[in-house]
């Protein structure tokens, strides 16, 4: 595999949820790319639309009440949101994969976990049972599973948290898929198994060059892991950039009171810079930037007409603020 | 005893029954909380770590006297909690007063902002008087940073942040001494956090109070503790001062937790540790050290003799940890955590 092939390209998409109360704009214009062996964090809080990006790119996005308004998701050059069903299908999988948050609630509990496992191979590759559970246990093993033989016919329930979710990304591994979304993996575990879940993607993406989407709201564990980190809010992507500079050196407000508002040791006992305010409602976005409720950088132009387009700060780096020469210079 | 502290705990054991089979037949106990000492001084926080299942949010329910303990003492102010009783109990009741986890599940939904915050009136009258409690309660309100106009508005009406200030505000009305935050911010996104973080170390100010800091994020128990408490399958492994838990940790516990950390930060240098396996099953704990079936370190003694909870070779005083062989080991430079 060519190491700077491009793997997906996200152009400007559009997702919008109609419910009762009004139209919902979750997603507002996103783009984005991804390069083998890459992995590119979605960071964001909740509501902000890194998980609904996912669906989007994955095609599971309840619908209705979500419609993908809007915009093109590439894989490998071919557009995604043109194809029929039963083509994404296809690309669902061996193409592109994916990893749930809530791996007891994403397994089914009625079903043996090598079962489930199985599935991926009997459905996509037509094998019969016998070889498809050769398969699972194969897969367990390779995710660290202890005793995979004797566990491949347990039940989700028999397991620990961190051995599901090892359960969850054999699941999605199956079928060496060629870029793999992982929506908040390690949210729920204990951060001794979080560093071991982690460890495992870094050792599965090394193998089979995988590109990697982590979304994610933790700042430390995007620190650990990412190449590149695009960072959103409200549905808009605000900043992008490697994952050095935009710690050394945020360029949009947001990104900058994210990074301020971690406690830090040489700050002990002093008063956090706490970002004020709350994310927007979705419904009733507020003109101009989103963020200017909320942003100490606030001018007039901040708050009327369109929200600001992320446009380049310097080679490699994005960020979308009408006032990004005072953020970035502003040390 | 020392006129510092105003909460120890001796000793406190909580075991849970496991009932099997028709009868209910008890076949063995889970062991939550598994012998734990430990001493609160006045206006201090002590801050309790450790990961799912280790008990701490037994302790903190155990020093609120939700859960009577299988063994053990709790004093608060001098006075013996487990042996009170009615009224003497209740009057205990208004100094220790707890925030929990879940802002959206600790509160009524049912019930107005004024009614949950008033609440604790109706069991303790003596702490305001039928007429004042509507102004006591937009006080409270506007201590936590609400607006006192928000009294008949509902839980729903609020975002998680100002939900867990509501929280705050129904743990303070009784004027305790001791606030329990249980996982207070945990819930919350980062940049809510801070926003709570900030409320509880100006209200500890302006309230002299102190608090017992139970949460899994190491970087924000360093942020408000003065001394931290490591808790591992029940038991304490290691309590000391910040600098001493996170510049010299002694228990490999401690490290690897340490280590494990994500820190915000791509160019920080530390030592990796990754534990092997989960936590055991607190229903039948490893014999010996608990910590000895993923420790890096284990010997056989430590299959064999409980390590006590004592002062270990780091030359500091007051720095307990529970580990034959503990050694103090920087983990990561510490201007970074």
């Amino acid at each position: 595999m060519n190491t700077n092939e491009k793997l997906l390209e996200v152009n400007d998409l559009r997702v919008e949820f109609r419910m009762r109360d009004g139209v919902a704009h979750a997603i507002n214009g996103v783009s984005f790319e991804l390069y083998a062996r890459e992995t590119l964090a979605i960071l964001g809080e909740s509501g902000s639309g890194k998980s609904v990006t996912a669906q989007a790119i994955m095609g599971i996005l309840d619908s209705p009440p979500g419609f993908v308004t809007g915009g093109e998701v590439k894989f490998r050059g071919t557009d995604l949101l043109a194809l029929p069903e039963n083509e994404r299908r296809k690309v669902r999988g061996p193409g592109i994969s994916m990893i749930f948050q809530d791996a007891l609630s994403s397994l089914n509990p009625v079903f043996p976990v090598g079962w489930q496992i199985a599935e991926m191979f009997r459905q996509h590759r037509g094998m019969n049972r016998t070889d498809a559970e050769a398969k699972a246990i194969g897969l367990m093993e390779r995710v660290h599973i202890p005793a995979a033989r004797e566990r491949v016919r347990a039940y989700p329930h028999q397991f620990s948290g961190g051995m599901r979710q090892r359960i969850m990304i054999a699941m999605a591994i199956a079928l060496d898929p060629v870029v793999l979304i992982a929506d908040e993996p390690t949210t729920a575990l204990d951060v001794t198994v979080q560093a071991q879940i982690m460890g495992l993607l870094k050792e599965l993406q090394d193998e089979a060059g995988m590109g990697l989407i982590l979304i994610t709201h933790d700042l430390g564990v995007v620190a650990d892991v990412a190449d590149r980190i695009a960072v959103m809010y409200a549905g808009r992507l605000v900043e992008t950039a490697g994952v050095v500079d935009l710690y050394a050196r945020p360029a949009h407000p947001y990104t900058k009171g994210l990074l301020e508002s971690i406690p830090r040791l040489d700050l002990k006992g002093q008063t956090l810079n706490a970002i004020g305010g709350l994310p927007p409602n979705l419904l009733a976005m507020p003109a101009g930037c989103p963020f200017h409720p909320r942003c100490r950088y606030a001018v007039d132009i901040c708050r009327e007409g369109e929200p600001p387009p992320l446009e380049e700060v310097v080679a490699g780096r994005a960020a979308a603020c009408h006032r990004v020469k005072e953020v970035y210079g502003d040390e | 005893m020392n006129d510092d502290v105003i909460l120890s705990a001796e000793d406190l054991v909580k075991y849970y029954p496991i009932k099997t089979g028709v009868i209910r037949r008890v076949t063995g106990h889970v062991r939550a909380v598994d012998g734990v000492s430990f001493e609160l001084r006045r206006g201090e926080t002590l801050g309790v770590v450790g990961e799912s299942g280790c008990g701490k949010s037994t302790l903190g329910r155990l020093l609120m006297r939700l859960e009577e303990p299988t063994s053990g003492r709790v004093t608060f102010d001098g006075i013996d909690m487990y042996s009170q009783k009615g009224g003497a109990m209740r009057r205990l009741r208004r100094d220790i007063q707890i925030v929990f986890q879940d802002p959206y599940t600790s509160l009524n939904p049912r019930m107005t902002v004024g009614d949950i915050i008033g609440e604790p009136f109706d069991i303790h009258p003596e702490v305001a008087p039928k007429g004042s409690r509507r102004q006591k309660v937009r006080d409270l309100l506007d201590l936590v940073g609400l607006s006192p106009e928000h009294i008949n508005r509902y839980p729903h009406q609020f975002s998680g942040g100002q939900r867990q200030r509501i929280g705050v505000a129904r743990g303070l009305a009784l004027n305790p001494k001791v606030l329990i935050c249980d996982e207070p911010v945990s819930a919350l996104d980062v940049s809510v956090q801070a926003q709570v973080v900030n409320l509880l170390a100006r209200l500890q100010k302006e309230l002299s109070l102190s608090y017992i800091f139970i949460a899994h994020d190491l970087s924000v128990v360093r942020h408000i503790s003065d001394r931290v408490a490591v808790m591992y399958l029940g038991k304490i492994a290691e309590i000391g001062n910040d600098a001493e838990i996170y510049e010299r940790p002694t228990h490999p516990y401690t490290q690897a937790l340490l280590s494990a950390v994500p820190l915000p930060d791509p160019t920080v240098q530390r030592e990796q540790i990754v534990l092997s396996g989960d936590v055991p099953s607190p229903a039948n704990p490893p014999s010996g050290c608990r910590f000895h079936t993923r420790c890096w370190r284990a010997q056989d003694i430590c299959k064999v003799e409980v390590p006590l909870l004592v002062e270990r070779p780091d030359g500091e005083s007051g720095h307990q940890s529970a580990c034959h062989f503990a050694e103090p080991r920087q983990i990561v430079e510490t201007a970074q955590l």
